[in-house]
């Protein structure tokens, strides 16, 4: 029994890390201010960038790096029409996301049936072979415990450095920012390329480490998930973790339940991990004050300096 | 051979909406080649339903030399786009179509009304009219025979199965492959995971991380990914591949496929449809009619085991072997089938029990 759970654990880690990248990049996009809602799309184009750069260098580091660059090219289309060309941010990110599908399918056709090396857990010598927490604090993969440090990063850059604070403020009330010398542009382009960077880790880690291999439209609308996730969160990093731990965990143990027989219907088993991450996390921000403190009130406005 | 997608195929609308105009296409003209179209439901990649269908494909265009030209369109979702998309290839002069998924089947006899002198050819569905034929694969024969080998090698006697949706299909896969199990280890039994997707790489591999974790050390899997095959190989059990042979994913963990096989299929209904004596059937092949064939086997599935299951094999084609023939009990202890008695197809396209062996209770499709 002690053996399952400690598996369970593991394995939701693993199954949270996708979207706590994905969900993380998107939370600091939009305290700036900005929706993209071309999660899905940038995903896709880091996955099968970070796949192409790690099969054809021999270094899966190299292919993660990569497919956050992958993730910030894209993201830096979406930040071009709408930052600079005043776009619609619903429209243009809608469209990112479609065109990210078919783009990614496009690159990585050749790249279909190739078989790569993935990036295995971290083994310190011994470490994970403590039982019980051994396995649990040192048995992960890098890449997890590079999504754990993003986290601490952000939530310490949000609520306790200056440049947080002038992100947030751009997110708040843009014009404000703009009259005290901020430029917001500027800052609304950095937030948006860290989210596609970080969307791109996302699928780097897809590709690379979980199911290692690029197969077209391979996030399976985990891109969707991570958006629906900052929104549910209401915009704090520490939700957006549980949220996407929640969600992978909750998918797992409705697997565990099916292989042990359970009778319930798997269709409703299907539904649980959506049901329980929306309940727990509307229950957890249900005060609608407390809400509407936390989502950035400029989100999804295009900002022109002039007035 | 021309290449489109879903998304470029919106450029020949116009030209699509033209050929509208005109009256439903005529007959081809002597010495021309038969066109001949080709729907997908998901890109054709490397392995899976669809690269088997493109496989057959070619081996038609192989064997018909310059007398047919094909065109395949993939990707292409199951409902509106799916007419158009027929449409769209009936309008082109394309005599014959086939359209490889199960939910095509409205829109292919809705456009074959449009069409009475285009012939169509639908796989895994159900109806027919006068112009529209329907194929399908026995596949549940192969299930039985990997079912075979599986027992055979697993040490635990838990069998895991990755699932898509429970739909008769995939019920019948199961079930035949429980068959098989208990038919070398009566004690065994099989885990079924449903994992609501048919392709959904991460679902899939977290699946089967979670039967192996349960203590299966053989899976197989009815999704269309690679991904259970690699999740046994890297965790060191063994698989079953469907679809496709995937050795290539799983060198080690591979014990051998169940594959489908359309060319020589293809290749006599394209044959008809030249010599003008092609008419409308509905074909349920099995190992018999090569639809269904096992992979090579693994070096580590021994010798006596690879005889077994060969003869089995023989067996089924020569029609002296059922996988369902009584008594066959269902996993409340309810019997299904009396001793000796063998399973008719309609039986067996509306399965909706799980057979002894499954573990747990199927989740109803209605």
């Amino acid at each position: 029994m002690m053996d399952h759970a400690i598996t369970l654990l593991l394995l939701t880690l693993a199954a949270g890390t996708p979207l706590v990248f994905a969900a993380l990049g998107e939370l600091v996009t939009e305290k700036s201010g900005v929706l993209n809602l071309g999660v899905e799309g940038m995903m896709l184009v880091g996955a099968v960038v970070a796949f192409i750069v790690a099969t054809t260098s021999q270094s899966p580091w190299l292919g993660v790096a990569a497919g956050m660059a992958g993730g910030a090219a894209l993201s830096l289309v979406f930040a071009i029409v709408t930052l600079s060309l005043h776009a619609n941010q619903v429209a243009s990110g809608l469209a990112l996301s479609l065109f990210g599908i078919g783009l990614s399918a496009f690159i990585g056709l050749d790249y279909v049936s190739v078989i790569i090396e993935p990036i295995r857990p971290l083994t310190v010598h011994g470490l994970p072979d403590i039982p019980v927490v051994g396995v649990l604090l040192f048995g992960h993969n890098p890449l997890v415990y590079l999504s754990l440090a993003l986290f601490a990063a952000i939530q310490w850059f949000l609520s306790r450095t200056r440049a947080g604070l002038v992100l947030r403020a751009v997110g708040e009330s843009p014009q404000s920012a703009h009259a005290i010398g901020i430029s917001v542009v500027r800052i609304r382009y950095l937030a948006v390329l860290f989210g596609g960077a970080c969307a791109g880790l996302g699928g780097a880690y897809l590709s690379l480490v979980y199911s290692p291999s690029w197969a077209e439209g391979m996030t399976s609308g985990r891109g969707w998930i991570a958006l629906a996730l900052v929104v549910f969160a209401n915009w704090k990093p520490w939700r957006v973790l549980a949220g996407a731990y929640l969600f992978g965990g909750v998918t797992l143990a409705q697997f565990q339940a099916q292989g042990m027989g359970v009778e319930l219907p798997s269709q409703y088993l299907a539904m649980l991990p959506y049901i329980a991450t929306i309940v727990v996390l509307a229950i957890i921000s249900r005060n609608a004050a407390v809400i509407k403190q936390n989502a950035p009130a400029s989100l999804g406005r295009p900002f022109h300096p002039e007035g | 051979m021309t290449r489109l997608s879903r998304r470029t195929s919106l450029a020949t609308l116009t030209a699509c909406a033209l050929a509208l105009a005109l009256p439903a296409s005529a007959q081809p003209k002597a010495g021309e080649p038969l066109k001949i179209g080709f729907v997908y439901v998901s890109p054709i990649g490397d392995a899976g339903w669809t690269f088997q269908h493109d496989t057959g494909r070619k081996q038609m265009e192989a064997a018909l030399g310059g007398r047919v030209t094909t065109k395949f369109i993939e990707n292409v979702p199951e409902g509106t786009d799916a007419e158009r998309v027929i449409r769209d290839l009936a309008a082109t002069g394309h005599h014959l179509i086939f359209t490889t998924s199960f939910g095509y089947m409205n829109p292919t006899i809705k456009v074959a009304q449009a069409f009475p002198n285009t012939k169509f050819e639908h796989a895994t569905g159900y109806k027919t009219s006068k112009n529209v034929g329907i194929y399908n694969a026995r596949f549940y024969e192969g299930r039985y025979l990997a079912g075979i080998v599986a027992g055979k090698m697993s040490k635990t006697g838990i069998a895991g199965y990755v699932a898509a949706f429970p739909i008769p299909e995939v019920v019948m896969g199961i079930n035949a492959f429980a068959r098989g199990l208990r038919s070398v280890n009566p004690k065994a039994e099989v885990k079924v995971i449903w994992v609501s997707a048919w392709f959904d790489p991460g679902k899939e591999s977290e699946a089967a991380n979670t039967l192996i974790s349960q203590n299966a050390d053989v899976l197989t899997h009815h999704t269309d990914s690679t991904a259970t095959m690699q999740t046994a190989e890297a965790k060191k059990v063994y698989a079953v591949a469907y679809h496709s042979d995937m050795s290539k994913y799983g060198p080690n963990a591979q014990l051998t496929a169940v594959t489908h096989h359309w060319g020589d299929y293809y290749t006599r209904v394209a044959q008809s449809v030249l010599d003008g004596k092609w008419q409308q059937d509905n074909v349920w092949g099995g190992i018999k009619d090569g639809m269904i064939k096992l992979a090579p086997f693994n070096k580590i599935v021994p010798a006596d085991v690879q005889a077994m299951v060969k003869k089995a094999e023989a067996e089924i084609a020569a029609g002296k072997l059922s996988p369902f023939t009584g008594p066959m009990k269902d996993n409340t202890g309810k019997e299904r089938l009396a001793a000796g008695k063998t399973i008719t197809d309609a039986e067996l396209s509306r399965m909706d029990y799980y057979v002894q062996g499954v573990v747990g209770k199927l989740p109803s499709s209605k």
